[in-house]
């Protein structure tokens, strides 16, 4: 009777020509990507190297290339709303608001949990382990979960569009409204089941990153030596072990209230939706950094390579990134000053948000100072890190700002409240991760990304994003709220529609990205990154070959300094082969962790339609994944002496033929002696 | 030495390996604690909202929330006397006193249950007000770790049984060991924020 | 791409961008406030941009400089590769920013007590009230001195201060009127204050800022700010209205609608507004949003 639920054929999207084209395009994207997989024949190789692996340095990569797909439709979403309020003056557009309401929702939630997020992890997961001199990550199978779980939420959100509707409650989903009473389908839950279910993978992924870091480190690396963008992790997986629980809660009980007819956020019965709020936000802002000291983490990096100097400040640096991760705790209130909170509150949050400017200031000075003196090359991800450096100072500018309780009540919810987090999360944490991703592109694959390509992509992103986000400052002063279907103030539509001009170059800036790529796969025989460290790399992770070996380190390395490779690589002392290698012991692959996500997504799809049969046989298969991987002792496989031998050998052969630097032939090159490997 | 010990001994990069385990443990409780902490916050913000439904006063019993407690502290006691016995090298103590202590979890269970069952069936189920929604998730949720413990148990007996006592299944029940007197501790809280203020 | 070409471009970019937000902010609501409320957020808006001005213009300065002169084919500019620490630049980099921000939290404090939305704007003088009541998707407005309830348009005398108490009878709404003040929040079962007052006559859009469902961008209202004679004008009118506000009409006009016509209601059902909050708040929860509030010497004893 009820063996699906409230699942019927109703629920496909054939009531509106754009929702299923947008259903028509998810199911042929899924459709192509198998059909090439069979065209290449390559599914042993996607199953049995890719899904089943727990390499971290894989899981990486698998992260990011969830993080672009979903790049991609976050950003189809957010031309659709630029388009729609670019014409939507005195009508009603090509929207109805019940769609309209859904694209804003899927924006915000597909860029925060699984755009932003994946590509973090991705990073984190291919670099930090080889920057600390580790051989992987604490728990890789854990790893492997926690990939396999953001995927979920993913996909769960993708499906959205094929089956039933998703969320039109924002990507914060504030009750009373994302209630059962307001909101009776199936879209918030689609949304709910997302959240829950890849936030219990952050949870997980920040665990994992935080004993890898305190544990795993390569001897002599103290923590005072290590790489900026591992104490940004370190402070990031603190964030997330912490903040995480308070999204869980909101959310559960949220879902509880809309499953199971609880009153925790409800207008009647004694519910209480300021309490959501100020969960959702306890969570939320840790959340913004812990989207944004990762990328503060690959500036440090990029900067101090391509200014061909030593970091300057390190400590500050340290030190700030610390003050911000403590600060962010104290802050939330600020995304509620208008709830009717006292003044001495509002002072106090207003006050506690301000500081963090202090430590974020120092950071954005430092990074000035180590290009002060330097010698310059402005390779796409330095590109990146400059149209940060100058772009994110506005947005923290109009963050102080917001901060001011008095000019908070005129700017709350309005088009300025969008600008500054745009301005903060797409120069300061989009643009990071680009740098990362073109900076660590090579370590990943063993060729460079194509740099006109890259600098093309760079200039589409910030002149699109000037143009596309300054006139939403402008409409914040004009008074324009956020999330307007539509209009009838007339001064608003000049800006919006420059602001839709400003979507388009951004999408030829995602253009550029997709051709850099194919470009770059095409050409790759002419770029590829020999010695394992394209750009005269600071940091350990340029010591291991690129791609790097399963173990990473035949012989896990000394650490002598902060700039290990660098100061290694002038003391030769790394580039000596040990007389005998020892075995290496690597953990197996296993399906487990896919297995686990692929039941926690359709758990979450059988929980959002109410089809409870299936919802407790997932809960039973990943039970039962669990107890079998808990009751395997013989998890790793050792890889012996001599295989290790033969790859090292393989390894420098090539160094040998490779040139002594890579960045030698560079017009800007300052100079850097390479010791000859000894053979 | 037993021979149990002495399969117990460990290579230095095993107990690296334990090692990490145990603090990534250590992290994953902190972390919950949080939950449990934002759930206690709840609970207090909606103690009051009975919206005009039966209060704590009316609801919980003291001899009940009094039976509970001693039974999870008696079984964090015998989950106590387990890991002696598992320091030892004793593996039938070890079968004895974990499943001691699975029987006085599943009493705490079978008390919440019948506590749970009885308001529900009193019309004072967690959909009556915000109030009583933030009791049944609060006491629930520790009801579903203590649950998931009890799980996790069995699961440990089972391992003892087939595998012995080796490196890997001890240092697996030393990490039960912790989440069961996490879950104790937590208890402890939930006695003194929810049953004893709401009667007294 | 030529870095010379995308320098010009962005420069272009940059301009038209400028000269758009030029040409028409001036008249926007909050740049040009008709009330007290909104000039003082906006002069402190102007203060902390001029202020922050002593950090950002280094910023922009140094950036432009450095990337010029130590560009990597510079090779006449000094390199120092070892340079990475230097103490007097290690207190600027600190200290400057604090200083700022020691400025600056000193007047968010100032202000913030000084522009609380509970206090009263002029203590000696007492204000008009108005009960706003938001409904999916509209403003009713209640005037309970004069037994008087419009939907969708609020009128006010010019130079008194209006007091209005606001709770909201759907989900959570915002109310604002961005050229007389700030916004607060609208929630079933509390109740929520804001004081504004216009010292210039006008019409003023107002709306529910707060996303609350399909009918959220049609939901607005003008603020007829008068004269003291056109607004008892106004009163008169609404007083000639037929139509009273019972609570058979209450519930009928609470169902969710858009683009409701501006209705008069004279005769308003009694204590209509305390009977909405306890409708929710079955008298368990405190009717203001934060306890706190209550030291609040500006807010009367209810």
């Amino acid at each position: 009777m009820d063996f699906f639920g409230r699942l019927t054929i109703d629920s496909l999207p054939f009531y509106s020509a754009i929702a299923a084209s947008g259903a028509g395009v998810t199911v042929l994207g899924a459709l192509s990507v198998m059909a090439v997989i069979t065209y290449f024949g390559a599914w042993r190789l996607v199953l049995f190297d890719w899904v089943s692996s727990i390499d971290h340095k894989k899981i990486g990569i698998m992260y990011v290339m969830v993080a672009l797909v979903m790049l991609m439709r976050g950003f189809i979403d957010a031309a659709m709303m630029r388009s729609q309020q670019a014409i939507a003056y005195n009508n009603e557009g090509y929207l109805p608001p019940d769609h309209f309401d859904q694209i804003f929702s899927s924006h915000g939630t597909i860029m925060i949990f699984f755009m932003a997020m994946p590509f973090l992890s991705g990073l984190i997961n291919l670099i930090m382990p080889q920057q600390i001199g580790s051989r992987d990550v604490a728990f890789p199978f854990m790893n492997s979960i926690s990939l396999w779980l953001t995927t979920a939420g993913a996909g769960l959100v993708l499906i959205s569009l094929v089956i039933g509707k998703f969320s039109t409650a924002g990507w914060t989903g504030y009750p009373p409204y994302s209630g059962s009473q307001f909101t009776p389908g199936v879209g918030v839950d689609y949304w709910l089941w997302a959240v829950l279910i890849s936030g219990i993978g952050s949870t997980m992924s920040g665990i994992n990153f935080l004993v890898t870091i305190v544990k795993c480190r390569a001897p002599g690396m103290t923590m005072f030596r290590l790489p900026l963008f591992t104490w940004t992790v370190f402070v990031t997986s603190i964030l997330m072990i912490f903040a995480f629980p308070a999204l869980t809660v909101a959310c559960g009980a949220l879902m509880l209230d809309r499953t199971l007819g609880f009153h925790f956020f409800t207008n009647e019965a004694g519910g209480n939706m300021m309490n959501y709020i100020n969960l959702f936000w306890l969570w939320g802002h840790p959340e913004v950094y812990i989207l944004i000291l990762p990328a503060f983490g690959v500036f440090s990096e990029v900067v101090a390579v391509f200014s061909q100097k030593r970091l300057f400040g390190y400590i500050s640096l340290v030190l700030a990134t610390m003050a911000i991760g403590i600060l962010s705790f104290t802050v939330w209130l600020h995304h509620f000053f208008t709830m009717g909170s006292s003044a001495r509150v509002n002072s106090f949050f207003g006050t506690m948000t301000t500081i963090i400017a202090v430590p974020t200031g120092v950071k954005v000075f430092d990074w000035l100072l180590t290009m002060y003196r330097g010698r310059i090359i402005f390779k796409p991800p330095m590109l990146y890190t400059l149209g940060f450096l100058v772009t994110f100072v506005i947005g923290g500018l109009s963050g102080v700002l917001l901060a001011l309780p008095p000019i908070d009540y005129l700017m709350h919810n309005t088009t300025f409240l969008i600008a500054h987090f745009h301005n903060m999360i797409i120069p300061g944490v989009l643009f990071g991760y680009l740098a990362g991703y073109m900076f660590w592109f090579p370590k990943a694959f063993g060729f460079k990304l194509n740099e006109w390509w890259g600098a093309a992509s760079f200039w589409c992103w910030i002149i699109g994003f000037y143009l596309a986000f300054m006139p939403l400052y402008v409409l914040g002063l004009l008074g324009m709220p956020r999330r307007m279907e539509h209009y009838e103030i007339a001064a608003w539509q000049p800006h919006l529609i420059v602001a839709a001009i400003g979507a388009f170059i951004i999408f030829l800036g995602i253009v550029c990205l997709g051709v850099q790529l194919a470009v770059s796969i095409r050409d790759r025989n002419k770029a590829l990154d020999l010695t394992g460290d394209p750009w005269n790399g600071r940091s350990l992770e340029w010591a291991t070959s690129s791609p790097a070996a399963p173990y990473n380190f035949a012989v896990v390395p000394q650490v002598q300094s902060i700039d290990a490779w660098w100061d290694m690589r002038r003391a030769a002392s790394l580039m000596s082969r040990p007389a005998e290698y020892e075995d290496i012991s690597i953990p197996k692959n296993t399906f487990i962790g896919a297995v686990i996500g692929g039941a926690g997504f359709v758990f979450g799809f059988a929980m959002v339609w109410y089809i409870w049969w299936l919802a407790i046989l997932c809960l039973a298969v990943i039970f039962v994944a669990i107890v079998i991987r808990a009751s395997d002792d013989d998890t790793d496989y050792v890889m012996p002496a001599s295989e290790v031998k033969k790859i090292e050998d393989a390894r420098f052969a090539q160094l040998a033929k490779a040139p002594k630097n890579e960045m030698a032939d560079d017009p800007g090159f300052a100079g850097q002696p390479m010791p000859e490997p000894s053979t | 030495m037993t021979a149990a010990a002495d399969t117990m001994t460990v290579t230095p990069q095993d107990a690296q390996k334990y090692e990490e385990k145990e603090f990534g443990f250590w992290l994953y409780l902190m972390s919950d604690a949080i939950i449990f902490a934002c759930l206690f916050a709840t609970y207090l913000v909606m103690v009051g909202n009975a919206a005009g439904g039966p209060t704590g006063k009316e609801l919980f019993s003291l001899e009940r929330a009094a039976a509970e407690t001693a039974l999870l502290l008696f079984s964090s006691t015998t989950f106590g006397v387990a890991a002696v016995a598992l320091s030892q090298g004793d593996r039938s103590k070890v079968l004895l006193w974990l499943a001691v202590t699975f029987a006085l979890g599943a009493g705490f269970i079978f008390l919440e249950f019948g506590e749970f069952a009885g308001m529900i069936a009193e019309g004072a189920g967690p959909d009556r007000s915000g109030f009583l929604s933030a009791f049944f998730t609060l006491v629930g949720t520790h009801g579903l770790h203590v649950s998931v413990g009890l799980l996790w148990i069995l699961v440990m007996i089972g391992q003892v049984l087939f595998k012995g006592l080796t490196a890997p299944v001890a240092s697996r029940v030393m990490r039960l060991g912790l989440f069961w007197h996490f879950l104790d501790i937590i208890w402890v809280v939930i006695f003194s924020v929810v049953y004893l203020p709401g009667l007294l | 791409m030529r870095p010379a070409l995308a320098y010009r471009s962005l420069a272009l970019a940059l301009g038209a961008a400028l000269l758009c937000a030029g040409c028409s902010v001036i008249d926007g609501p909050v740049l040009d406030p008709k009330g007290p409320i909104t000039l003082a957020e906006r002069d402190l808006l102007f203060q902390a941009i001029g202020i922050m001005m002593i950090v950002i213009i280094p910023v922009f300065v140094m950036a432009a400089l450095f990337m010029w002169r130590y560009r990597g084919t510079n090779k006449s500019a000094r390199y120092t590769p070892n340079l990475a620490y230097y103490w007097p630049a290690e207190v600027l980099v600190w200290g400057v920013p604090a200083a700022i921000i020691v400025w600056l939290g000193l007047h968010l404090w100032h202000d913030t007590y000084k522009y609380d939305p509970y206090n009263q704007i002029d203590p000696s003088v007492k204000p008009l009230e108005v009960q706003a009541i938001a409904q999916d998707w509209k403003w009713l407005f209640v005037y309970p001195e004069h037994d008087v309830a419009v939907v969708n348009e609020l009128a006010i005398p010019v130079d008194t201060p209006v007091s209005i108490t606001i709770t909201s009878d759907t989900v959570m709404n915002s109310l604002i009127i961005p050229a007389l003040g700030g916004q607060i929040y609208a929630m079933a079962g509390m109740q929520t204050r804001l004081n504004l007052l216009a010292d210039k006559p006008g019409t003023f859009w107002g709306r529910n800022v707060q996303y609350s469902g399909t009918g959220f961008a049609n939901q607005q209202f003008q603020t007829l700010a008068t004269s003291k004679e056109d607004f008892d004008a106004w009163m008169e009118k609404a007083k000639q209205s037929s139509q009273p506000l019972d609570a058979a009409t209450y519930e009928k006009l609470a169902k969710p609608s858009e683009k409701v016509p501006v209705t008069y209601y004279s005769g308003v059902e009694p204590g209509l507004f305390d009977k909405i909050i306890a409708k929710y708040s079955h008298g368990d929860v405190d009717r203001e949003p934060h306890a706190a509030h209550a030291d609040s010497a500006a807010e009367p004893a209810e």
